[in-house]
């Protein structure tokens, strides 16, 4: 876990409100090794789901330079960081997001449709990503005809599928109940020990980050310590 | 799972209103290929006949009509090969169903329309028959007339010497269009001119309008001119024009077809616009979170902008080719009724085709825009 897989240097992140400039990191710097899986917690507003749209390429910073497997993606241009994304990472939300008329092999697939594979090696790669997730028997099911905890692990099979460098899990088990939040953490940290899938969560819960390798804790922008989990 | 299975799934997310919409674009193209096919026949409906007749009418009106006198004075006129005088019968069959028919020379006609083919024995019968008439294919088919039929035919203007409407004629011929456009047009019916002219009570020695075969077509508008001059100033003047502007003039009378279509068309389109552009934009904004995502699992802003324009393009399409083919259904089974020749051909599939291309960017390329512009942090947060 030596080599670092990402590297945010000096970053700041401002917000423009209307009338109203919002900082929100302040010259932030953190590396993150290839392998771990790291737990980022603090209040609200403290900047940790930016933290996390920074490293995931969903939005840039307005200094500082973020590197993800060696690649200056804070200078990447919009089409070529969409690409990107759909390389390299892999996206869980509280709220799942998936797509509600679409199946939940359908879900798995749709980030498929970005890559050359063919239909046959489509599929496959979902009924691989289902059944890490342990939802075989579930993949003709509509989002809707699913627990909050299965469409959970549909929206990892998803994340999961493009075999991506780096998972990015914004509050995963926010909206699941104590025991299936655990059987998601317990997914998770799988992926991350058997896997080796690089995983950064943000999370208000310390239960959850005790599944993480080590928490950080961010305040007010700014990281405030490195601790082994 | 395709592009297109993602964008049809999309469509069908909310199975009553995409039905609706699909059912208000399909009125819409159904309207709009039976009204340009109304259009067609009525704008166009005398390219067909081509430029190598004029016609000369009374200047006052065309329900005016002209004394035979003019005859030689106007067969004198250099360039012109053939005349033939034709006078509207206000015929009406039955209870109350107006057909078109004219009194003619059968000679004469023969020799001025080429396009009206029918056998020799059938001309001669005619030209022959005192009582005779001839009718188009259509109309033939329509009244399941045959050669041999006594046909009662009665005149809304023209009365027998008895004071009695009730004509009856000999059905002695039945003819065909050169092509198929004439073809179409066979729903004309012809009587003898110099029976109609002895028997109604109104008086003889009259024609209604004299129909001219050039020799030059390119000389038209000189002979046209030539014969205007030549009657200037006397109690008959005259107004010859070419056979396609004679015919334009007589469908005006009901008024300008083209005009009004057009804002018919210009009214539901409109409507259309709106109905459409709504839902698409409705159906954006709803799923402002999915789009969001979509970005975020690497696609771009171009094919998310494309996924919005082929979602408005797909309700346009399947909405605006089955009005057209719906259109086309009808127009071939009123047009094989014969009366009205309405045709929902190539002219009007490819204006709807332009017409289904340029609705499908106006309703979509709005939200299209709107889906491209999406910032995925600010979607994410509900922003």
């Amino acid at each position: 876990m030596s080599e670092a897989m990402v590297r945010v240097s000096d970053v700041h992140k401002t917000y423009v409100r209307g009338k109203q400039k919002v900082e929100v990191l302040h010259g932030l710097t953190l590396a993150i090794p290839r392998g771990d899986f790291v737990a980022l917690m603090g209040p609200s507003g403290s900047g940790k789901t930016t933290l996390l749209n920074l490293i995931g390429g969903l939005d840039r910073p307005t200094s500082g330079e973020i590197r993800v497997d060696g690649e200056r993606i804070d200078q990447l241009a919009g089409g070529a960081l969409a690409k990107w994304r759909a390389r390299n990472v892999g996206f869980v939300f509280q709220f799942y997001n998936l797509m509600p008329v679409l199946s939940a092999e359908r879900n798995v697939e749709l980030p498929l449709l970005l890559t050359g594979l063919s239909a046959a090696q489509r599929r496959k790669s979902v009924a691989v990503a289902l059944e890490v997730v342990g939802l075989t028997d579930r993949a003709r099911h509509k989002p809707r005809e699913l627990s909050g905890g299965q469409e959970q692990r549909v929206a990892i099979a998803r994340a999961l599928v493009s075999d991506p460098t780096i998972l990015i899990c914004d509050e995963p088990t926010g909206d699941l109940d104590r025991r299936t939040a655990d059987e998601i953490l317990g997914l998770l940290q799988l992926l991350n020990r058997d896997h080796g899938k690089t995983i950064v969560m943000v999370t208000h819960d310390p239960k959850a980050a005790e599944f993480a390798r080590r928490t950080l804790h961010l305040e007010k922008g700014q990281l405030l310590e490195q601790a082994a989990a | 799972m395709t592009r297109t299975g993602f964008i049809l799934a999309n469509l069908w997310r909310r199975k009553t209103r995409t039905v609706l919409t699909l059912l208000s674009v399909v009125t819409a193209f159904l309207l709009f290929g039976l009204l340009q096919a109304v259009n067609v026949l009525f704008s166009a409906g005398a390219d067909f006949v081509g430029a190598t007749r004029l016609v000369t009418q009374a200047r006052v009106s065309f329900t005016t009509s002209l004394p035979m006198r003019l005859l030689p004075e106007i067969e004198a006129v250099p360039g012109v090969q053939e005349v033939m005088w034709q006078q509207w019968f206000g015929a009406v069959w039955q209870e109350n169903t107006q057909l078109i028919f004219f009194a003619a020379d059968p000679a004469r006609l023969r020799r001025v329309y080429p396009e009206y083919v029918m056998p020799d024995q059938q001309w001669k019968a005619f030209e022959e028959t005192r009582t005779g008439m001839i009718v188009g294919r259509n109309l033939a088919n329509q009244y399941g007339w045959r050669i041999g039929d006594k046909v009662p035919i009665a005149s809304n203007i023209f009365p027998q010497k008895d004071g009695s409407k009730a004509w009856i004629f000999d059905l002695v011929g039945i003819y065909d269009g050169k092509d198929e456009e004439w073809q179409r047009n066979t729903n004309v019916g012809w009587i003898n001119h110099a029976y109609f002219d002895e028997a109604n009570q109104f008086g003889s020695g009259f024609a209604g309008t004299f129909t001219l075969k050039l020799s030059d077509p390119d000389q038209a508008q000189q002979i046209a001119q030539a014969i205007d001059a030549r009657f200037e100033n006397s109690p008959d003047e005259t107004k010859t024009q070419t056979e396609k502007d004679f015919n334009l003039g007589f469908f005006k009378q009901i008024g300008d077809i083209g005009l009004i279509v057009r804002w018919i068309l210009f009214a539901v389109f409109f409507t259309l616009l709106l109905v459409v552009g709504n839902t698409i934009a409705q159906s954006v904004r709803e799923r402002i979170p999915e789009l969001a995502i979509l970005k975020t699992l690497g696609f771009s802003d171009r094919s998310v902008l494309g996924l919005v324009l082929a979602e408005a393009a797909a309700i346009c399409v399947i909405g605006g080719l089955l009005g057209l083919a719906i259109a086309t259904v009808i127009g071939i089974t009123i047009g094989s009724s014969g009366n009205f020749p309405l045709a929902v051909d190539e002219r009007v599939w490819i204006t709807g085709l332009i017409s289904i291309l340029v609705l499908s960017l106006a309703v979509g390329l709005l939200p299209a825009l709107r889906a491209r512009r999406l910032s995925i942090v600010d979607a994410l947060a509900g922003r």
